[in-house]
Parts: C-alpha cells; sequence; structure tokens
C-alpha cells in the first residue's frame, strides 16, 4: 500500500515539476502516434471513400478484409515489420529498424484499418442520393469527394480519435521496432514497461497516469462528438 | 452503373501522406541523419536496467558522433540478433554461449569489461534453509529438495544460462517440476514476481542493488566463485555482414575497456547504494576475477 | 427533330442488374414549358430524371442537349453544370443555409460577391431570406424544401428536374410552395421536369405530362390532351377518375361565379376575374343521382344526363355521364337497381357548387 501512495504522491511531483525525462517521453509519443495516425487518416479516409462510393467486384470481400484489419493484432504487426526492415530483409537498405520511422511505419499500418472501417461506414450512412445531388449542382469528382468527406466529418473525427487512442496506448509493436532507446524511441506504453522493470514505479505510475490522461481526454471527445452527432 | 471513378483523388492522397510523412519525420533526421552514425548495440536487460548505460551513452556519444541504439534483451537474444547481422555490436554475459558465438565466426574480438556477481535471493522466512551455504550449487539442491519456489527467467539470457549451469552442477534437472516457475521476463520484471511471490531467484547483484527498496527479498547465498556475472562485449564479425557498422562496433568497444570508462564503471552506483554495481575488469584474465 | 426541344431522348434503355428499368424510345422536353412525368409508385420516374440528368449512365440510347449529343464524360458533366436537380428529400449538408444555397455556385469558382448576389437573390425568390444564417438541421421539412430549391436556382439553370417536389409536405406548406413555385418558373421562364403523382399538382403546374408505367412511357402530350383524351384504360384510370373539365369564367360576384363548360353554365365557389380560363375538378363521390320525377334539389347543379356507361366496381357502379359534357359518378348497386338505371336511360345529376374545384389553366 505505501509503495502505491508514495509512488503516487511521486508520480504527480514529477509530472507537476515538468520532469524533463517524463515531458520528453510523452512529448515523443505525441508526435510518433500523432505522424501515424495523421498518415492513416489519408491512405484510410481515401481508401475507405474509394471502396464506399464504387461498386466493384469482391466489395464485400474488402469490406470484411477491412474490418478484420481494425483488429489486426499489434504484435504481428511489430513482427511483420521488424522482418521487411531489418538488415537483411527485402526494405532493409532503408535502415530504419529501431528508429522512429519504423515506430511510425507500425502504428500506421496499426491505425489504418481502423480509421479506413469507420470512414468507409461513415460515407456509407450517408444519404444515398447525396452524391447524386453533390454532383448535379456542378461538382467536379473532386468537389463530390471533398463535399461527402466533410459531410461525414463527425464521424471521421471519431475514426481519427480511435486511430490515436490505438497506437497511444499500443506497446508490441512498438518495442519490437523501435526498441525502446532512451530519448530516440521511448514512448509512454514502452518507458512504463521498462521503469516497471527497473523498480522505478513512481515514473512508471507517472507515465502510467499521462497515458490515462490522453487516453481520457481522446475518450472524452469522442463522447462529445457523438453525443453532438445524435440528438436532432 | 459507374459514377465515380476516383483512382486518381487516391493516388494524390497518398503521395500527399507520404509527403507530410517525410516532411515531419525530419524532426526526427536531426539525430539520425548520416548512416554510419547508428550503432545497434544487444545488451542484456541487467545492464539497462541498472543505469549504467544512461551514464555512459551520452560521453561515448559526445566523444565520438556516433549514437547508439540500445536494444536491451536477454543475452541469448543479443546473440541471435548478431548472428543474423542486426546488431553491431554486443555487450553480454553469457560466457559459454559466446565462446560458441566466436567460435562459430559470428563474432570477433571478445574483450572482457567488467563483472559483478549473481546471488541467490529468498524470502526472509527462508523455507530451504540456505541462508549462509557456500556452494551455489548446494543451495539449488536444497532449494530444489524442500519443493520451495524458485522463479526463473526462463528467457535463455546470462542470468538464466548461468542459472541452468548451477542446476546442471547440482544434478537437478528442474524443468517441469511443481516449484520451478518461468517468467519470461526482463530481470528487473522477474524480481518483482520473485518478491511478490515470495520464492527464491538468481540475480546479479547490480539489477537487485538498483531495486532492493521495492523489494522484500534478501540475499542468501553470494561469494562463491562460480556465481560470478561477467561482461564482454563482442564486436559482430563484417565478413560475414557486410552491412554491419564495424568501425562504430570497433569505437563502442574500445571506449568500454577505455581507461576513463573503467573509473565510471568502478564508481558507477557507490553513492546511490552505498557500494558500486560493478567492478572494472578491462585487461584482465577471466581466471583471476573473484580473488 | 425538332430544334425547339431542349432535351432529346432516343431509344434509351437502362438496365439494373440485368433488369431494364427504363426503356424509353422517345421523349422530348420543350424549351420554357413545364412536363410532368407522372404514374404509380416505382414507374421509373425519380430513374428517368436521374437519367435525363446525366446522373445515371444509360446502358443504351441517347440524350441530346439543345441539339447535341450527351454521350462522353466531358458532354455529361457539361450538361450537369447547365441543369439543376431538386431530390425528393432536401439532401442538405450539415452546415448554414447560406452555404447550402451557395455550394453549387463555390463548385463553379465564382467570386465571393457574385456567390452572395446569387445566393440572396435566390433565398429572396423562395421568401427565406431570414434563415440564410439557420443551421440546416435545425429546418422544418417545409423550410429545408424551399432551401434545397433555392438551391438549384441560384445556379441559374436552363432547365431544372424535381422530384416529387411536394411529397412529404402538409396541406398548406405544399399550397404554399406549389404557388410560389408557379410564380417563379413562370417568371424565370426555366424549362422544367417534374416527376409528380398527383393529378391536381400536375393540372396546376405542367403544360405538357408523360405517363409512365413500369419504365415506359404510356402516353405523352399535352395537359389537356391526356386529361381529355387519354388513349388507354391505364391513363385514363390514373388520370380520369375525376371529371375534369375545361372551362371559362363568366361571371363572378361575391365568390360565387359561373363557369362556362360546353355551352353549360356551372355554379362553383372562388373569387376569379372574369374570362380567366379554368378547370372545373369534381370528384365522382360529390355527384348524386336522382330519378326524373324528384324535383326537390338543394344543388346548384342540376342536369340531365344520359347514363352512357355503367363499369362495375366492388358495391358501387361507376357511372359515366353525359350531360352535355363528361361526368363521372358513383353509385351503390343497391341504389342503381332501386332507381331502375341502365344504360341509355336519362337521370338527373346534381352537385353543390362547393363540391366544383376550380383551377386556373395557363393561357
Amino acid at each position: 500500500m505505501d509503495l502505491i501512495v508514495q509512488g503516487i504522491i511521486k508520480a504527480f511531483e514529477l509530472i507537476i515539476s515538468f520532469d524533463p525525462e517524463v515531458i520528453g517521453i510523452t512529448w515523443l509519443s505525441l508526435k510518433i502516434s500523432g505522424t501515424a495516425t495523421f498518415i492513416s487518416l489519408f491512405i484510410g479516409v481515401s481508401i475507405g471513400t474509394a471502396v464506399a462510393l464504387n461498386n466493384f467486384y469482391g466489395k464485400r470481400f474488402v469490406i470484411s478484409l477491412i474490418n478484420t484489419g481494425m483488429g489486426l493484432p499489434p504484435v504481428v504487426v511489430g513482427l511483420f515489420v521488424t522482418m521487411m526492415i531489418w538488415r537483411s530483409g527485402p526494405l532493409g537498405f532503408l535502415e530504419i529498424l529501431y528508429t522512429p520511422y519504423a515506430m511510425i511505419i507500425a502504428q500506421a499500418i496499426i491505425a489504418t484499418p481502423i480509421v479506413m472501417g469507420i470512414s468507409l461506414a461513415a460515407i456509407q450512412n450517408l444519404p444515398p442520393n447525396l452524391r447524386l445531388q453533390i454532383l448535379s449542382l456542378g461538382a467536379s469528382r473532386l468537389q463530390m469527394v471533398w463535399v461527402l468527406i466533410k459531410e461525414a466529418r463527425l464521424p471521421l473525427l471519431a475514426a481519427v480519435m480511435a486511430g490515436f487512442g490505438g497506437v497511444i496506448s499500443e506497446i508490441g509493436a512498438s518495442i519490437m521496432v523501435g526498441g525502446n532507446i532512451k530519448g530516440y524511441s521511448r514512448v509512454l506504453t514502452t518507458a512504463t514497461v521498462m521503469e516497471t522493470g527497473k523498480g522505478n514505479f513512481d515514473i512508471a505510475i507517472a507515465l502510467g497516469i499521462i497515458l490515462l490522461l490522453v487516453a481520457f481526454a481522446i475518450n472524452a471527445l469522442l463522447t462529445q462528438i457523438q453525443q453532438r452527432q445524435h440528438p436532432r | 452503373m459507374k459514377i465515380f471513378r476516383n483512382s486518381k483523388v487516391i493516388v494524390t492522397l497518398m503521395i500527399a501522406a507520404l509527403l507530410f510523412a517525410f516532411g515531419t519525420s525530419n524532426v526526427f533526421a536531426a539525430k539520425a541523419a548520416p548512416k554510419q552514425k547508428n550503432i545497434i548495440m544487444a545488451t542484456t536487460t541487467s545492464t539497462q536496467d541498472s543505469g549504467l548505460l544512461d551514464v555512459l551513452l551520452p560521453i561515448f556519444e559526445k566523444k565520438t558522433g556516433y549514437f547508439v541504439k540500445t536494444i536491451s534483451v536477454g543475452s541469448g537474444q543479443a546473440m541471435k540478433m548478431g548472428e543474423r547481422g542486426e546488431a553491431d555490436v554486443l555487450l553480454v554475459h553469457s560466457p559459454d554461449a559466446e565462446k560458441k558465438f566466436i567460435a562459430d565466426g559470428y563474432g570477433v574480438n571478445r574483450q572482457l569489461v567488467m563483472h559483478n556477481d549473481f546471488i541467490i535471493l529468498g524470502p526472509a522466512a527462508d523455507p530451504a534453509k540456505i541462508k549462509g551455504v557456500k556452494s551455489s550449487a548446494e543451495a539449488m539442491k536444497m532449494i530444489a529438495q524442500a519443493g520451495s519456489l524458485f522463479l526463473s527467467r526462463g528467457d535463455n539470457s546470462g542470468t538464466n544460462s548461468q542459472e541452468k549451469k548451477l542446476w546442471k552442477t547440482a544434478g537437478i534437472n528442474p524443468e517441469g517440476q511443481k516449484w520451478y516457475q518461468q517468467t519470461g521476463l526482463g530481470m528487473g520484471q522477474t524480481l518483482n514476481v520473485t518478491s511478490e511471490k515470495q520464492g527464491y531467484t538468481l540475480a546479479d547483484r547490480g539489477t537487485y542493488l538498483a531495486m532492493k527498496k521495492t523489494l522484500s527479498l534478501n540475499i542468501l547465498v553470494e561469494g562463491d566463485a562460480a556465481l560470478l556475472n561477467i561482461y564482454h562485449v563482442i564486436e559482430v564479425n563484417v565478413a560475414k555482414w557486410p552491412k554491419v557498422n564495424v568501425a562504430g562496433a570497433k569505437a563502442f568497444a574500445d571506449f568500454m575497456v577505455s581507461k576513463e570508462t573503467q573509473k565510471i564503471i568502478k564508481t558507477f552506483g557507490v553513492s546511490k547504494f552505498g557500494s558500486p554495481l560493478f567492478f572494472p575488469d578491462a585487461g584482465k584474465k577471466v581466471e583471476d576475477l573473484g580473488k | 427533330m425538332n430544334p425547339e426541344a431542349m432535351m432529346k431522348i432516343e431509344n434509351l434503355i437502362l438496365r439494373r442488374g440485368g433488369v431494364t428499368v427504363l426503356d424509353i424510345p422517345e421523349l422530348h422536353v420543350q424549351r420554357e414549358r413545364i412536363l410532368a412525368i407522372i404514374g404509380p409508385n416505382g414507374a421509373g420516374k425519380s430513374t428517368l430524371l436521374l437519367t435525363m440528368a446525366g446522373l445515371l449512365k444509360p446502358d443504351h440510347g441517347k440524350i441530346y442537349y439543345q441539339g447535341n449529343p450527351v454521350d462522353s464524360r466531358a458532354s455529361r458533366s457539361d450538361m450537369r453544370r447547365r441543369i439543376s436537380v431538386v431530390f425528393q428529400e432536401p439532401l442538405l449538408l450539415n452546415t448554414s443555409v447560406y452555404k447550402n444555397v451557395a455550394l453549387g455556385l463555390k463548385f463553379r469558382h465564382l467570386t465571393g460577391s457574385e456567390i452572395e448576389k446569387s445566393v440572396d437573390e435566390s433565398l429572396e425568390y423562395f421568401g427565406i431570406t431570414s434563415l440564410a444564417k439557420r443551421s440546416a438541421k435545425t429546418l422544418s421539412g417545409g423550410e429545408a424544401k424551399r432551401v434545397s430549391l433555392a438551391r438549384a436556382f441560384a445556379l441559374k439553370p436552363e432547365l431544372i428536374m424535381m422530384d416529387e417536389a411536394f411529397s412529404s409536405l402538409d396541406p398548406p406548406t405544399r399550397e404554399g410552395l406549389m404557388e410560389d413555385l408557379r410564380h417563379i418558373l413562370q417568371e424565370t421562364k426555366i424549362t422544367a421536369v417534374m416527376a409528380l403523382h398527383d393529378r391536381e399538382e400536375t393540372l396546376r403546374l405542367a403544360q405538357d405530362v408523360t405517363v409512365m408505367a413500369a419504365g415506359k412511357i404510356i402516353q405523352s402530350g399535352t395537359t389537356s390532351q391526356i386529361f381529355n383524351q387519354p388513349d388507354s384504360e391505364f391513363v385514363a384510370n390514373f388520370v380520369g377518375t375525376e371529371t375534369i373539365l375545361e372551362g371559362m369564367v363568366e361571371s363572378c360576384t361575391d365568390g360565387n361565379m359561373i363557369v362556362s363548360v360546353q355551352g353549360k353554365e356551372i355554379e362553383a365557389i372562388g373569387d376569379c376575374s372574369v374570362g380567366q380560363k379554368v378547370y372545373c375538378c369534381l370528384r365522382p363521390e360529390n355527384v348524386t343521382l336522382s330519378s326524373k320525377a324528384q324535383e326537390q334539389i338543394s344543388a346548384r347543379n342540376i342536369f340531365e344526363a344520359k347514363v352512357s356507361k355503367i363499369i362495375r366496381q366492388g358495391f358501387f357502379n361507376k357511372l359515366v355521364l353525359d350531360c352535355g359534357f363528361p361526368l363521372v359518378a358513383y353509385i351503390t348497386i343497391t341504389s342503381c337497381e332501386d332507381l331502375g338505371i341502365t344504360q341509355g336511360v336519362t337521370v338527373v345529376a346534381s352537385f353543390k357548387a362547393t363540391s366544383v374545384h376550380v383551377i386556373h389553366r395557363e393561357k
């Protein structure tokens, strides 16, 4: 009990005093997961929208593939990315194993199907005649897609949040491809595990609290969005 | 009906995404720019968890301009990385496996860096009554006979292979026994588990000292020559893996055995724990250690 | 064929999932006229509108817009920029009314002031200037419909397509909107194609009518041709269950008017200028029949009528009468027997002045 209380007190001290190490890890986490989410936003929304708007053979199969991808286990992604980019791997020449780049790639792979699946559903849930209405108002295809994406902005924002929440709290892939290198690829989750291993429970708890706060902020925002969407 | 063909849109967006990715990633590039500046050092959890590397690496990086990527795993996995050429230099403590690693041609220039020692830890109650036993193998035998819970790393790390060696000397095969559990975790984590379950375990002194305040475990057996924990630095053989950063590996190895570094190792942890965590051994012979 | 045609369709076929949903050998949309496409639900009215608007690609056939074939992506998107489509549901974006109305103009990359001018004008036309800043999601059904129409008219289209413009609106809202739309179309001289399913709407708004069923055109013609000379039973049943008489107002005092219909005089209620051309509509159930002997009838309109046709419909007989003008009446089978009505017999048909529905007719 003592350990927990002391740990929590120390943790708050670390957070309130802006401990440079804790702040650095938090900032790096936000930067890596933010970039990964941003990439997944582009790929996920464009492919999700394309699948939603086009009719083609095997569309149902593609959709179920995307939905399966939403639950992609991070460690499997980590393993796959590691094998692709280690020195003897097909992309070894890039020399990006144990770098933030590798973490961004792995996290983007985890977040993309989440964003894709949600944006697919968001676009499909728009009234079916809406795109014809927009086209009939003289929109080019690009303009039409842009208006549809804007119209689905709230669920798309939810998609971004879900993707970001998924990757910032993910550890399996991050530690495999990032290596938990101090000040370089050490993020909230990997640092928490390591500090626990080292017995530095105060820092571990501080990092855990920050992770919780980030997750809470995301969920609060999501709830806000959903609440705003429903009552009409 | 085909209302809409937007492959062009997708391609445009994807290119935008990639441009963005590389654009922002420049934030990191400042540190990682020249290719061969990066050294991948595979090491054991014990060196990382003790905090020694956090002191040494900044000095090395400042001095040489190299950037060291520490991948902290068990000694076994560290050597596996070396075998695949995924690491440039190893800092490990698993002498028998190291010898095989060198013999198989994966590594060159194995140099003695430092040592500390293993200790057998257990609860204050000491149900197997091993406290003060001189021979570590004898102590292991007593734990087995008493059927007291023993927690093993079980991860082919240096500590784990040392532990296996002790069981072998004691003539016991603990695999599958009810009292023998494998955590599959690093040293620190395994100590946490052992403390929680009030079992016995084998640990390196450095990690134990660093974590002592949070553990309810006592040192029960220590000082046996068989318990020496010896760290070597090994450069991965560039002849086998041309991509290995041979210059960086050499620079790091040289740094580890240099006089200044050895001095830092000698005093590391004294102010915090009252005793050093590691004993510098550069230039000595393995046979002379612990005397 | 017809240089005056705004749009011309030839041998158009549209299939969906192997089923032919549209088969239109020929259809013309005349300039500055309003064409109503009418027919029962599922007749393919909406699909035809979307195809004409270049939003669905036909499997076969040609569409000519102002004489030019629409057969490529470029020509289709060019045509789309000259046509506005108003869907059955308002399909407003989740933003302000102003931005909704400005949407099509934005697509055309007009300047801010040009957009503002057109939007303001269009909002004014539909009497919704005060809604400009409101969020589209907070509008009532009638308001949303007006915004959707304003959005289409803001583009100053050469041709406007409207799918069930008045459906799902309550009667007063619908009445107001229909009247406004009629004025706007008259004033702007915009050619319009409207899918409708209500005879009254058709009579009030359209000059030309095309009757559709099961993806095919059953009859095309002017409104009066379709309503007065249906060339098939289907059309007759669809448009002709009511009596619709063309007439002209002879006199009008204190809300009582006399309309001359084929030499006979029909009394009706309402205000109207003398000389106005009108339709008099009469529901069959409002026509009372009696035998010749009875004289005490309170109704203002009493005509001797010859029974020209008796059609059995369940418990009712539908009678087609000739009073010098055609008149349709319903009578129960029992009454029919009591009155001894058979084909060729002369009876007295009467209906109240308040039962006559007068509709203004253009030109």
